[in-house]
């Protein structure tokens, strides 16, 4: 009876993450359905049939995310920022800033020792400068939205994108790959014009080492590597946590203090 | 003595011709793949019909977003100064021009002799230009043409919590799957697009009288919503399609340029 369940209802995928006593059991990772009620029940069922458990095995649960205030079967909810800068401490105690790019938002939040939020901005009006624009992006060179990172490492020109504006940036996709630049190099350009925005953002909370990615674009190597350019900092990497998992368990951290308050 | 204007823009070209003065003809058509075949079809197109030729013309002014892309104009004048001159002959009143395109939005002042005083524009995101209702429509399988008059069937005020393009292009095809009317929702489009413009016309101020040009002038919902918006009446060019009215400045140019004797060479 003591798991524990966070569940991350995004607006591309739903995540869930299955704890007991502080321990990593389980997770799942979903694209997102129609309702985020049906992602979540989807998610979450999957994450405890990792860990060969049932819902009867759950205690407490806790739900963040776009589509979070619609699972029924949580007992709270909490806000994404609260969970990734939970997560974030979690996972390296040392970090005090932190970004978390997910599919229709981006978030910076700055921490102190404690882990407790200083500051923190979120851009959710324009598309560029989240997973949205890579997806847009990923769909008009025809390749998986995962591999573009790794395409990034394998550019040999690097291009700078011209607009910001993730409808001007298609167009202006489309004309270089009928002009027939690599794959490669437009990938490039496009985690280039990710990093960017990323920046702007991370600026705007004020950054301090250690810096942390979150969320789906995290895995996104290239977008990266041009942060740590840009800013002039590394960003932390994890061996053995999926950085797209942090609000799940994040939520799932809340869900373990709550039993024991 | 024929002077002609050559405005090609991203989405649409336009073209028109001065004979002393007075317009003989405008033509638009949708742009090409390139502004070289944009600007010679709609030119081209135009004098065809005029049965004249383009050695005939004294001399062409081109503008627009591939205004040096024109082969058969030496000289070009930016779109800001182009509708302004052209708002401004068609209203002396003009005091300010709201120019609406595919790709962009500009506000520009304008004295009481037509010269730019100062104007402010959008080019960097894609919601608040023509751009916004064009993705719209495609969504909403509409043409731009026929919005104006859909619209009129509009009975309820709904409201859009997203500007961006991408973002509100979900928000409109969750509507239509929630069953909200199309009327409605290119109403609640038309008022999104004006909020943003709007916006741009008060950071640089909007002294009347204000004229709205641009292929997105002939909207009569964003017409009427951003008169709204701006608290103000909104002027449209007299008897002179709105969208060209960057040609229409542009061979007025072309006839100053010829009228004031200055060496031609030196105007280019």
């Amino acid at each position: 009876m003591s798991y524990v369940i966070g569940c991350d209802v995004g607006s591309l995928t739903s995540k869930a993450v299955v704890l007991k006593k502080r321990r990593f059991l389980s997770s799942a990772i979903i694209p997102s359905k129609a309702k985020p009620e049906i992602s979540a029940e989807t998610v979450i069922k999957e994450a405890l049939g990792g860990a060969e458990l049932s819902l009867h095995d759950v205690q407490y649960c806790v739900s963040t995310g776009y589509g979070r205030e619609r699972v029924a079967m949580c007992d709270k909810t909490e806000s994404e920022i609260e969970c990734h800068a939970r997560a974030a401490k979690w996972l390296f105690p040392s970090v005090r800033t932190l970004i978390d790019i997910g599919g229709q938002d981006c978030k910076a939040i700055r921490m102190d020792e404690q882990g407790k939020i200083v500051k923190a901005q979120a851009n959710d009006k324009c598309a560029s400068g989240t997973g949205r624009f890579l997806e847009v992006m990923a769909s008009i060179l025809n390749v998986d939205v995962g591999e573009l990172g790794m395409l990034s490492e394998r550019a040999t020109k690097k291009y700078t994108m011209s607009s910001a504006c993730t409808l001007w940036a298609q167009a202006e996709v489309i004309k270089r790959l009928n002009s027939g630049y690599a794959v490669a190099d437009i990938a490039a350009g496009i985690n280039n014009a990710m990093a960017i925005r990323a920046s702007i953002l991370l600026n705007s909370v004020g950054i301090e080492e250690d810096v942390l990615m979150t969320g789906g674009v995290a895995k996104n190597p290239g977008v990266r590597a041009d942060l740590e350019n840009i800013i002039g900092h590394r960003v932390k990497r994890s061996r053995n946590a999926d950085l797209q998992l942090a609000g799940a368990m994040g939520a799932a951290l809340i869900a373990q203090e709550s039993i024991r308050q | 003595m024929l002077h002609a204007g050559c405005d090609v823009g991203s989405l649409t070209a336009k073209a028109l011709v001065l004979k002393d003065g007075g317009i003989l003809d405008s033509l638009v058509i949708r742009a090409k793949a390139n502004p070289i075949e944009s600007a010679d079809e709609v030119l081209k197109t135009l004098l065809s019909g005029l049965k004249l030729d383009i050695q005939d013309i004294d001399f062409i002014v081109s503008t627009g977003y591939g205004k040096d892309q024109v082969p058969f104009s030496k000289c070009s004048r930016s779109e800001i100064v182009c509708h302004a001159r052209g708002a401004w002959a068609s209203h002396p009143s003009t005091r300010t021009v709201i120019d609406i395109g595919g790709q962009d939005a500009k506000v520009t002042r304008v004295d009481e002799n037509g010269n730019v005083l100062n104007y402010r524009y959008n080019d960097k995101c894609a919601s608040g230009t023509g751009r916004f209702l064009e993705v719209m429509g495609k969504a909403l399988e509409i043409e731009l043409e026929e919005m104006g008059e859909i619209v009129k069937e509009s009975t309820r005020e709904i409201s859009f919590s997203n500007q961006c393009v991408i973002f509100a292009e979900t928000e409109v095809v969750s509507m239509v799957n929630e069953g909200v009317a199309i009327p409605d929702i290119l109403a609640g489009l038309s008022r999104s697009l004006a909020s943003r413009v709007a916006a741009l016309a008060r950071s640089v101020g909007r002294e009347a009288d204000v004229v709205f040009t641009g292929g997105v002038a002939k909207n009569s919902a964003v017409k009427q919503a951003l008169a709204k918006a701006l608290n103000i009446d909104l002027m449209s060019p007299a008897e002179i399609d709105p969208q060209v009215i960057g040609a229409y400045g542009a061979a007025l140019l072309a006839r100053e340029i010829c009228e004031s004797g200055e060496d031609l060479q030196q105007a280019v």
